[in-house]
């Protein structure tokens, strides 16, 4: 019996890695960047073919942010990270694996497409909502993931708190509306997927909050007919980064393509394939011709707002900081 | 066990089936729940039993426990109808209904909890009609309720089958000539029979139903505090990176885990030095 | 045969069953309860995996990404079975057929991934293997692969299904007794010898089973892999995980598409766990009757 399995279970191995290309990188993202990245390494494998001759293999990892990070800390072999936000790239910087400057080596923050925070509502708006204020209405039920667990989610916080502490003007007064939002919220998935799936497919909540990508990718999937984005006047910036991971680039001696990799999300081609994927281009050629996607929302900066992820993290997502408070009450 | 224990086996190979044994164990269980152990002792005591007693982790012990013993009961009490009926009864498609019983074993986790999901959610088949009636069970702890169910159906109704199958039919008739009405025969005379058995089953079901992950997060709110289950807070905390956290959980649901097994044994033990009894 | 023993004796039924009545009311809760949640959730598997027809179906199973979860679950289910069941009959040899203290804290410990939560057998291993666990650096610095690669995967399985095989037979050698081991041995006969030519036939049913129930869920689990898995798409995800990721793609044909594969195997599962348990029955039958 061993012998007969012996060649079969040979076989399967031998199947799986039949297809290898020159080069194979990982790149662990986060969970709505799928499509994006789907059309990306399409375009950047064809580009680097062209250019010097070699074939190369991108694998994906999509899960929440903080679950990837986790996952490269504790040895999966990325050799890119394409997170949702820069603080879960700090932690593996802060483990070593990556070194503290990441944030410089590429322009722009490295983060060559950016996007922002707007509701996803049913068709009609039966519910009416405009802008951040409408949220916190009796009777409105808001659909958004787990900061602890969702990068999302945390861009989905700070975007309320920001416009909170700018409207009313102090950080007690942001807290309680902030405080009030998530009273309204029934449903915190892991993940903004699943959010996504709880509020489109479950039929759960009257808006959701979601990156924009997200809600675009939501309305083109289920039809226009059936969900509206709304865009809030003011949101905030959210800037996804993305680093090598040097220390297993280093080692599996990936780095250069592994540069090229991200480089070429600063070409007319990379800009190109966020803008179509709906993320907001950093290019101002193709923004301006993408403009027409966008609405013109009035955009914060984490940095301006909130003093930079670390500082941001440590007030409202540590144990102990504002969002646990706001679930003890 | 005198008998045996008395006599020496001439049967070899005992110290080597056992080495391999114990080791196996060890490699496998043994060691990775040994680390487990020795993670947790980098903390201070104090740290332990504040992660343990923090209020959040209390909840969602609270939660996965509750809503496991809750459900356990009612497999108990569904999963003894069950089995009285795949055993005293006949009725069509009897055969069927017995092996589906298995289902929720034989199901992985995540399919069982997308199907659940997608059977409760409001515009569920089962959902839908719910809503209706004011009840909403996708997204609240009483759709973990659902799912903790479903999976422990087997459980019950395969460790008191086996028993209600070989139960001496004369111990009913006698109690039955003796005068007893039908209600007595069966609360006085089988139902006692069968407590071993209704235990284990229920100890199984509920041990399962603490530590189920699969099924439920599809079904869950997962809102802290209130629809938050503990092996979800575990995953929370590690992609938290807080590993001390994720183990010191761990660690009380793996002792609650071993309680619960060890129990279990012990049950069976019992009822095999009682059944001589009768 | 049970029904046959029924059926004969209709009068001694009189005395041991309820008024037709409650008989009825038994029985309709009972399959109330079984179609609801049994039923009901299975078919809805199905119902969703043809929801686009037919040839959304295939198309949805015949693409490489399902077909590279397919081949990593086989494999990962064949590594741990076959571990498992080796481990599982020399451990039930020792516990059934010899008597030593502590056999219930054995027992107990063989038993316990019954009850550990599938979330901690995977972190465990994350916590040995991890970049931040005890063996993980020297891993790294050797180039070793554990987490989020087939061993990991493996690991994590073996754990979860490690009682399933000795389980299956503890108590079928137990009852077994030993007279014809001994007889086999007092003949000259070896210890392998007599092992295979006179245990094994005698539970070869037993091992069966184990093997099936520990395979089923071998196939199926998903908490414990989905921590040591590391997702990577087309590489190490394997049937269940695959499940979560199309259902959060939106791909909900593929994704029950695959559920529905997995269903099938619990189904086939099933009727051959039927049939085996039918063999037992017999064998369990005193010999010479």
């Amino acid at each position: 019996m061993v012998r007969r399995i012996l060649p079969i279970l040979a076989g399967l191995l031998w199947a799986s890695s039949a297809f290898a290309a020159d080069v194979t990188l990982l790149n662990v993202s986060y969970d709505p960047t799928r499509e994006l990245y789907a059309d990306f390494n399409k375009a950047f494998a064809a580009a680097y073919q062209k250019e010097t001759g070699k074939s190369v293999e991108i694998k994906q990892s999509h899960g929440g942010s903080g679950s990837q990070a986790r996952a490269v800390i504790d040895g999966l072999q990325a050799d890119v990270v394409t997170l949702a936000l820069a603080y879960d790239i700090d932690a593996i910087a802060g483990k070593g694996l990556i070194p503290p400057d990441w944030q410089k080596r590429l322009p722009l923050n490295a983060s060559p497409y950016t996007s922002t925070i707007v509701f996803l509502v049913r068709k009609g708006n039966p519910k009416g909502i405009k802008d951040w204020d409408d949220l916190i209405k009796s009777g409105v039920s808001v659909i958004t993931p787990n900061p602890k667990t969702s990068g999302g989610a945390r861009w989905n916080y700070l975007a309320a708190w920001g416009y909170a502490l700018k409207k009313y003007g102090s950080a007690d007064k942001a807290k309680q509306f902030v405080g009030d939002l998530y009273r309204n919220v029934p449903v915190l998935d892991t993940g903004a997927r699943g959010s996504t799936v709880t509020f489109v497919e479950r039929a759960v909540g009257d808006v959701l909050l979601a990156w924009e990508n997200e809600a675009f990718l939501a309305q083109r999937q289920f039809g226009k007919d059936k969900f509206e984005i709304v865009s809030p006047p003011l949101s905030i910036l959210a800037e996804p980064p993305l680093s090598v991971v040097d220390k297993v680039a280093d080692k599996k001696g990936t780095r250069a393509v592994a540069e090229a990799y991200l480089k070429y999300w600063y070409t007319k081609e990379g800009q190109e394939i966020a803008a179509r994927n709906s993320y907001r281009p950093r290019d101002p050629e193709i923004a301006r011709e993408y403009q027409a996607s966008f609405a013109k929302v009035e955009l914060f900066t984490i940095d301006d707002v909130f003093g930079g992820w670390t500082k941001a993290q440590k007030e409202h997502f540590a144990e102990g900081g504002v969002f646990d408070q706001i679930y003890k009450n | 066990m005198s008998a045996a224990g008395g006599r020496r086996s001439t049967l070899p190979g005992f110290g080597l089936t056992m080495g391999l044994t114990l080791t196996w164990l060890s490699i496998i269980i043994l060691i990775p729940l040994a680390g487990l152990f020795l993670r947790t002792f980098e903390l201070s005591l104090d740290q332990f039993w504040g992660i343990v007693t923090s209020r959040r982790t209390l909840n969602a012990l609270k939660i996965s426990f509750g809503l496991a013993f809750a459900a356990a009961v009612v497999n108990l009490v569904m999963g003894l109808i069950v089995v009285w009926a795949l055993v005293r009864y006949r009725f069509p498609g009897r055969r069927i209904f017995d092996a589906i019983v298995d289902v929720p074993f034989a199901l992985p986790t995540a399919v069982a909890g997308v199907a659940l999901t997608s059977l409760f959610a409001q515009t569920g088949w089962l959902g839908a009609p719910l809503a209706e009636l004011g009840i909403k069970v996708a997204f609240t702890p009483i759709g973990i309720f659902i799912a903790m169910i479903f999976i422990g159906i087997p459980f019950v109704v395969r460790t008191v089958q086996p028993v209600l199958i070989d139960l001496d039919a004369e111990i009913e008739e006698a109690a039955a000539s003796l005068g007893a009405n039908r209600w007595h025969t069966v609360s006085k005379v089988i139902l006692p029979s069968l407590i071993p058995a209704l235990l284990t089953g229920f100890a199984l079901a509920f041990a399962r139903a603490v530590g189920e992950y699969g099924s439920v997060i599809f079904i869950a709110g997962n809102l802290p505090n209130v629809s938050e289950i503990a092996p979800l807070l575990i995953v929370i905390r590690l992609s938290e990176f807080r590993y001390a956290d994720a183990t010191a959980i761990a660690v009380v649901m793996l002792v609650a885990a071993f309680l619960i097994i060890f129990a279990v044994n012990r049950i069976q033990r019992w009822a095999q030095t009682r059944i001589p009894a009768h | 045969m049970s029904e046959l023993q029924s059926y004969l004796s209709s009068a001694r039924d009189d005395l041991r069953t309820e008024p037709r009545p409650v008989r009825i009311v038994i029985i309709a809760i009972a399959v109330i309860f079984l179609v609801v949640f049994v039923v009901l959730p299975l078919v809805v598997v199905f119902a969703q995996a043809f929801s686009k027809g037919i040839g959304a179906y295939l198309s949805a199973l015949s693409d490489p990404e399902a077909w590279s979860a397919i081949r990593l679950t086989l494999l990962v289910a064949a590594i741990s079975v076959s571990l498992n069941l080796v481990f599982g009959v020399i451990a039930a040899w020792a516990i059934a057929k010899f008597e030593f203290r502590g056999k219930t804290f054995l027992i107990s410990l063989i038993d316990l991934p019954f009850s550990v939560s599938p979330v901690i057998s995977g972190l465990v291993f994350v916590l040995l293997f991890g970049g931040q666990g005890y063996w993980g650096p020297w891993l790294q610095a050797h180039n070793i692969q554990v987490l989020f690669a087939v061993p990991g995967i493996a690991l994590a399985t073996i754990f979860v299904t490690f009682p399933f095989v000795a389980r299956a037979l503890i108590p079928l050698m137990q009852e077994q007794g030993t007279l014809e081991e001994e007889a086999a041995i007092s003949l000259g006969a070896s210890g392998l010898q007599t092992f295979f030519r006179v245990t094994l036939p005698n539970i070869k049913w037993g091992v069966l089973y184990g093997v099936l129930l520990c395979n089923a869920r071998a196939m199926g689990e998903f908490g414990a892999v989905s921590v040591v898995s590391g997702h990577i798409r087309g590489e190490t995800n394997t049937m269940p995980l695959l499940v979560e990721i199309l259902y959060n793609e939106y791909q909900f044909v593929s994704s029950f598409a695959i559920a529905s594969l997995l269903a099938m195997l619990a189904l086939i599962t099933l009727v051959a766990k039927t049939i085996l348990e039918q063999h037992l029955d017999e064998g369990q039958q005193p010999r010479g009757d």
